[in-house]
């Protein structure tokens, strides 16, 4: 397919890309919500999709000397070429409806998202800047969960950034998650399901376990919407589904209603 | 999991000198130095085969049938246990036992996974595999130790969360993360030890606290070799190279900042000789408790949250590339 024209990954059709961009990503025929880079989600949540990124260069070792097909250091250095990222997370500072806000958006084409030592600590640093600062904190989650090349340092990173939280409840701080698709494994058992709120963007993947693993222990086909965020409200995890044209104006008045600034 | 043929054929001289020696310790009028000797040959057979075992291997024995579990260490190093059940929101979760008994001379909640041992049980019990439940009531048990200022144990051995559909619905990530938040304020002294099985989130939803003890040959990692394998290698044969890649075993740990201390297991292995490792476990959570227990509130909240927030290697360079 050339520059002009991309397929829909939900309802198949052929559509004009120019339309899918100016609809936020969204497709326009049949709603189904696009992936979308770190850099862009803060672009379409910002006042302005003005913002400072902090914390810009933490970059991820391999401490395990990991070594599947290749090297963890060697795919790390492919995934920084390939995505012009250094991890799977952006921290990033600005306004939203005129309100100061960090925002940690993760990116799921930096390794599926995943969640090892840089982005357990970046995390971390957001909701402590957060709480130095005092003003809100909302991550943005989309993340296959846990790192396996970093091991068990990944697994800690679930405790390193759940604690985190825990000094923002103490301190009043707002934590707002945002759940996109998808996220799953270590993310999900973490910070994603943390939030004062936790809002999931349309038909998003939410869950602990993989729906292949699941489909494998059970050893039957998972039902239909089974782990989408439509399915997640229902069963009492989420606060409410927000299209993605309605998330910036959503936050803003969560924001204002939980900092007290009637208008 | 039950892939264990391999281990049992390595340990095959041990076993049989273990059995030699539960025969004679059964006769009335032990043979005490015969038993001596078995022990002996059970140590030099054991220094031969430890240092080469893969870490595959080490899983195998982690995983070992015939080693103890919770409801063992329970029944020899804590009086009075009495276990409660129950998450009081809409279950009882058998493969996480929790409850608050009398350990050397003062009250603790004991908190852990129970894999069961002969088929029934272990199906009962899930295989050591928590629902949501079983995270949610491990959780009301600490709450309950820190109202009276009582410490928290916990024994770790699940091969992981339960992947089920009701566990998803019910929110097993959820549970995991609540625990995780909460512990990390939890008043009252922690203390986890793991005695096998550490297995990812399903071991970390109780397995975080002030210190972590790890048996020798126990240990902990954020996937199975199995489930790592079948994703970066998609090939069940790369099981062991998954397991070498991982660095999940005690020694590892402690390198990593994770685990605080090695807890010895009896030459063989924790099963061939229970007695020794409830002696050594016992030693070891005693001091553990002790040096935990004399921080002052504030002081132990500190040092918790900064044992997790140093965890982590990562490079950092103000310079812009
Ligand atoms: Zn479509």
């Amino acid at each position: 397919m050339g520059d002009r024209w991309s397929r829909c990954n939900n309802c198949r059709r052929i559509l004009y890309k120019q339309d899918i961009l100016d609809n936020l990503y969204v497709c326009p025929a049949c709603g189904f919500h696009f992936r979308i880079s770190a850099k862009k989600r803060l672009e379409l949540l910002y006042d302005n999709g003005e913002y400072k990124l902090y914390d810009k260069n933490i970059s991820s070792m391999d401490a395990l000397g990991f070594k599947d097909s290749k090297d963890y250091s060697d795919r790390l250095k492919e995934q920084r070429k390939k995505t012009s990222l250094k991890d799977a997370v952006l921290n990033a500072e600005g306004f939203m409806g005129g309100i100061k806000v960090l925002i940690s958006a993760m990116d799921f084409s930096f390794m599926g998202g995943s969640m090892g030592s840089v982005v357990g600590e970046k995390v971390t640093r957001a909701f402590e800047r957060a709480l130095d600062e005092k003003i809100p904190v909302i991550v943005v989650s989309c993340s296959g969960g846990a790192r396996m090349q970093e091991g068990v340092l990944s697994l800690m990173q679930m405790m390193k950034t759940s604690s985190a939280i825990g000094r923002l409840d103490q301190a009043g701080i707002p934590y707002i998650s945002v759940i996109t698709d998808p996220t799953t494994g270590g993310t999900t058992a973490s910070y994603a399901m943390l939030g004062d709120i936790n809002i999931a963007e349309p038909n998003a993947l939410i869950g602990f376990a993989g729906p292949r693993v699941i489909e494998q222990t059970i050893k039957e086909k998972l039902p239909k919407g089974f782990q989408r965020a439509e399915f997640l409200l229902e069963h009492g995890m989420l606060d409410d589904v927000v299209e993605r044209k309605n998330l910036r104006s959503y936050l803003i008045c969560a924001l204002r209603v939980f900092l007290n600034l009637a208008s | 999991m039950g892939k264990n043929k391999d281990y049992y054929q390595i340990e095959k001289n041990i076993q049989g000198y273990k059995k030699e020696i539960d025969r004679l310790e059964e006769e009335e009028d032990t043979d005490k130095e015969r038993v001596k000797k078995l022990r002996d040959s059970i140590k030099k057979e054991w220094e031969k085969i430890r240092p080469q075992l893969t870490a595959l291997q080490f899983v195998q024995i982690a995983r070992h049938p015939d080693r103890p579990y919770t409801l063992d260490y329970i029944e020899a190093m804590i009086n009075d246990f009495l276990e409660f059940h129950g998450d009081r929101r809409s279950g009882d979760d058998p493969a996480i036992v929790a409850g608050f008994g009398t350990y050397r001379g003062r009250t603790a909640a004991i908190i852990g996974h129970q894999k069961g041992r002969k088929t029934r049980e272990r199906i009962a019990r899930n295989f050591g595999q928590p629902n949501p439940e079983g995270f949610r009531k491990a959780l009301r048990i600490m709450k309950l130790a820190e109202k009276y200022g009582h410490p928290v144990v916990t024994f770790i051995d699940t091969p992981g969360a339960f992947p089920g559909l009701g566990a998803e619905e019910r929110g097993q990530a959820e549970a995991i993360a609540f625990n995780l938040k909460e512990i990390s304020k939890l008043k009252v002294p922690i203390v986890n030890i793991v005695i096998g099985e550490g297995g990812s989130g399903g071991a970390l939803g109780i397995g975080v606290g002030d210190e972590l003890l790890m048996l020798e040959n126990s240990f902990y990692s954020v996937i199975s070799p199995e489930g790592c394998a079948a994703i970066l290698w998609k090939d069940q044969s790369a099981v062991s190279k998954a397991a070498e890649n991982l660095r999940f075993l005690a020694d590892d740990l402690v390198e990593f900042g994770v685990a605080d201390k090695i807890i010895k297991e009896p030459p063989g292995g924790a099963h061939i000789d229970w007695l020794k490792t409830f002696s050594n476990v016992d030693k070891e959570l005693e001091k553990a408790l002790k040096k935990i227990e004399k921080m002052s509130v504030e002081e132990r909240l500190e040092k918790r949250y900064q044992k997790y927030r140093k965890i982590g290697v990562f490079g950092e360079n103000d310079e812009p590339k």
